[in-house]
């Protein structure tokens, strides 16, 4: 494992700390600059939206962030390690150990139960299988899936599936939840459910950096900034959240099973 | 990822396409059981072979005739008039290492008796050539030593030649006719089946060798004696005994080659022991292009499979599976195909060859390395037709996987 430099040290409480980010695609003859320059930190416990429209770059900065691609330039430290400069194998174990993933069409293993689907992640990290059994039960509790443990996904209702993705995302204590539109094939009612999860976990100290076109799901964040040309925007503060079970108390009733 | 959980997902993959495993699998179940197959057969035509020349006796020689040499001609073997009745005896009398001796000589010819005639070989022997072949009369008796100083016109008869000659009644006692020569059959030899080669030994019609050459080939000199050492170790000495003894009596001076060739039966069960052994392996290299054919199978299955199977390969890539992981994952799918195609087909070759056995009246034989070579084999296909596929998957870029339709 490459550790940076004491210079780039969390000392100023930086979780994510990134510098001048520029990432080049070939596409065809011409060359795509799908980042160019982007520079941001995140800190511990932050709840930030990533707005943009499709070909603004956040896609790519997602990828980036969640070790999946390797920027062309400028640096990338993940709590003191310097991403860039890592190996494929080393990569994989960063998001084996400190990135949790949701995306937006689940991604679930098919034909294999709940349980299975989050102890995924712990199957490349030595663990004993009790232990990795006792962690995963304790992620689907916390999302509200205790009792659907031996669940498969096509069992499962679209907002259940992507709770099934949360826990997966949650069972290896993640420094960082990345989630890129979780909410894009989901109703509603049901997105508005999975945003009080994530609200859940952030007052619990976990941070989540969700990637968002609609802004109403963003208004749930309490952060946003938004891409455009590969190129930060805009960067603010959303100092007033709206609260998920609010905003559910105020929506008719659908029945979740029924929908599914 | 541990060994266990890995083998365990392989099991629940291939559960999952379960018609299509199993597909893949027979590949390697036809192979493995074909290899084994034709190894207990090759096996055991094999044993067979060696049983047969075990039969013949390890301690016997043949002394044939050399070859005739005119200028820088030379005509083959058994061709020069050298041996002669007296060589025979003297081999006889004069060789300690010597136990039996059978002066030989033959002719052919139809054999008539009654309105029945048939085509047979006549085998002009002495009276201890049963001895030496460890054959026995089945019924009526052998000529004697004085049937054969008389020349008498006996003769016993191989068990195709009274099958086809007395299908009605025993031929003891009665006359066939050899070429318009009248002989008494003394008896009926035991079955004796078929030699290495296939020839039927039962068609055949023993006479004194003196009858023979006087009545039938009015020839005077032999064309093989046959003679047994006293024990199989003792085999050699009478080779040296006999050849000393022949230089001598055929006066050949030190510098000029034999004029006679002695042969035993250790050269015959060398070659005819090769030969099968050939067979053995020719059998076994067809056999094991199938087993290559069940190969490439897997090879096809898994890249299908490697394919279709791209997003789940990305979304393990997402949660920290390495290349190594995937390589591993895929490479243990293909040898649990292959070795469980492998077992069921150790177990097919193995029934299937004791029904050959069985049915076929085919000695098989199946020995513990036939089963660990196709075994062996088996895991080396799994391996290297797996590799390819799994190598390819582990290969991925995570996000192309990911996003894979």
């Amino acid at each position: 494992m490459v550790v940076s430099s004491k210079s780039y040290g969390s000392s100023n409480g930086a979780l994510i700390r990134i510098d001048h980010l520029v990432k080049n695609y070939p596409l065809g003859e011409v060359e795509v600059h799908a980042l160019r320059g982007v520079s941001v930190e995140v800190r511990q416990g932050e709840f930030v939206a990533i707005m943009g429209a499709s070909g603004s770059g956040k896609s790519t900065f997602m990828n980036i962030l969640g070790c999946l691609d390797k920027p062309t330039k400028g640096t990338y430290i993940l709590e003191d390690i310097d991403v860039g400069k890592l190996s494929r194998d080393e990569l994989a174990h960063i998001r084996n150990s400190k990135i949790g993933f949701v995306f937006q069409g689940f991604n679930l293993l098919s034909r294999t139960s709940a349980i299975e689907n989050v102890e995924l992640p712990l199957l490349y990290c030595s663990m004993s299988n009790k232990e990795r059994k006792e962690r995963a039960i304790a992620a689907l509790q916390k999302v509200g899936l205790g009792d659907r443990i031996e669940h498969y996904p096509n069992q499962l209702s679209g907002g259940q599936q992507q709770r099934v993705a949360i826990a997966r995302a949650l069972v290896n204590d993640p420094s960082i939840v990345l989630a890129d539109e979780p909410t894009g094939n989901l109703d509603s009612r049901t997105s508005v459910e999975v945003m009080g999860i994530f609200q859940e976990l952030n007052n619990n100290g976990i941070t989540i950096i969700l990637v968002t076109h609609e802004h109403d799901i963003a208004q749930f964040t309490r952060r946003h900034i938004v891409f455009r040309d590969g190129k930060i925007r805009m960067d603010k503060a959303n100092p007033t959240p709206r609260n998920a079970p609010d905003v559910l108390k105020e929506m008719p009733v659908i029945d979740d099973e029924e929908e599914s | 990822m541990k060994t266990l959980n890995i083998l365990l997902s392989a099991f629940r993959a291939l559960r999952r396409n379960k018609m299509r495993s199993f597909l893949t699998m027979l590949g390697i179940i036809i192979g493995v059981a074909a290899v084994i197959a034709m190894l207990a057969i090759g096996q055991g035509a094999e044993y067979s072979v060696k049983q047969q020349i075990a039969a013949l006796g390890t301690n016997v020689l043949i002394v044939f005739p050399g070859s005739q040499q005119q200028g820088g001609l030379r005509a083959g073997s058994g061709t020069m008039t050298t041996l002669t009745e007296d060589d025979a005896l003297a081999i006889q009398k004069e060789c300690p290492a010597v136990a039996f001796v059978s002066p030989g000589t033959r002719s052919g010819g139809q054999v008539i008796a009654g309105n029945l005639n048939w085509a047979t070989s006549i085998e002009g022997t002495g009276q201890d050539y049963l001895e030496i072949r460890q054959w026995t009369i089945e019924y009526g008796e052998f000529f004697s030593e004085q049937d054969v100083k008389a020349a008498s016109k006996v003769c016993v008869v191989g068990r195709t030649v009274a099958d086809n000659l007395f299908p009605e009644s025993s031929p003891v006692g009665q006359n066939v006719r050899i070429r318009n020569v009248p002989f008494k059959v003394l008896g009926v030899l035991s079955k004796k089946g078929q030699n290495a080669m296939g020839q039927d030994q039962d068609d055949i019609i023993l006479a004194p060798y003196t009858t023979v050459l006087r009545r039938l080939s009015h020839f005077p000199f032999l064309r093989q004696i046959l003679v047994s050492a006293t024990s199989p170790s003792n085999i050699n000495n009478a080779q040296t005994q006999i050849s000393e003894l022949l230089r001598m009596r055929h006066k050949i001076p030190p510098y000029d080659a034999d004029d006679f060739t002695i042969r035993n039966q250790t050269d015959l069960a060398t070659t005819a022991t090769a030969t099968t052994e050939i067979l053995t392996i020719l059998l076994a290299s067809i056999a094991s292009v199938s087993l290559l054919v069940g190969g490439i199978g897997i090879m096809n299955i898994m890249l299908v499979s490697v394919t279709e199977r791209t997003r789940e390969i990305g979304i393990r890539m997402s949660v920290g599976a390495r290349g190594r992981d995937i390589l591993t994952q895929f490479l243990i799918e293909a040898l649990v195909l292959s070795l469980l195609g492998g077992m069921v087909g150790i177990i097919l070759g193995v029934t299937g060859s004791s029904a050959i056995s069985s049915f076929a009246k085919w000695p098989t034989i199946i020995t513990a390395f036939s089963i660990i070579l196709s075994f062996g084999f088996s895991i080396a296909i799994g391996i290297f037709f797996g590799f390819y596929p799994a190598r390819k998957a582990a290969l991925l870029n995570p996000i192309d996987a990911l996003r894979y339709e």
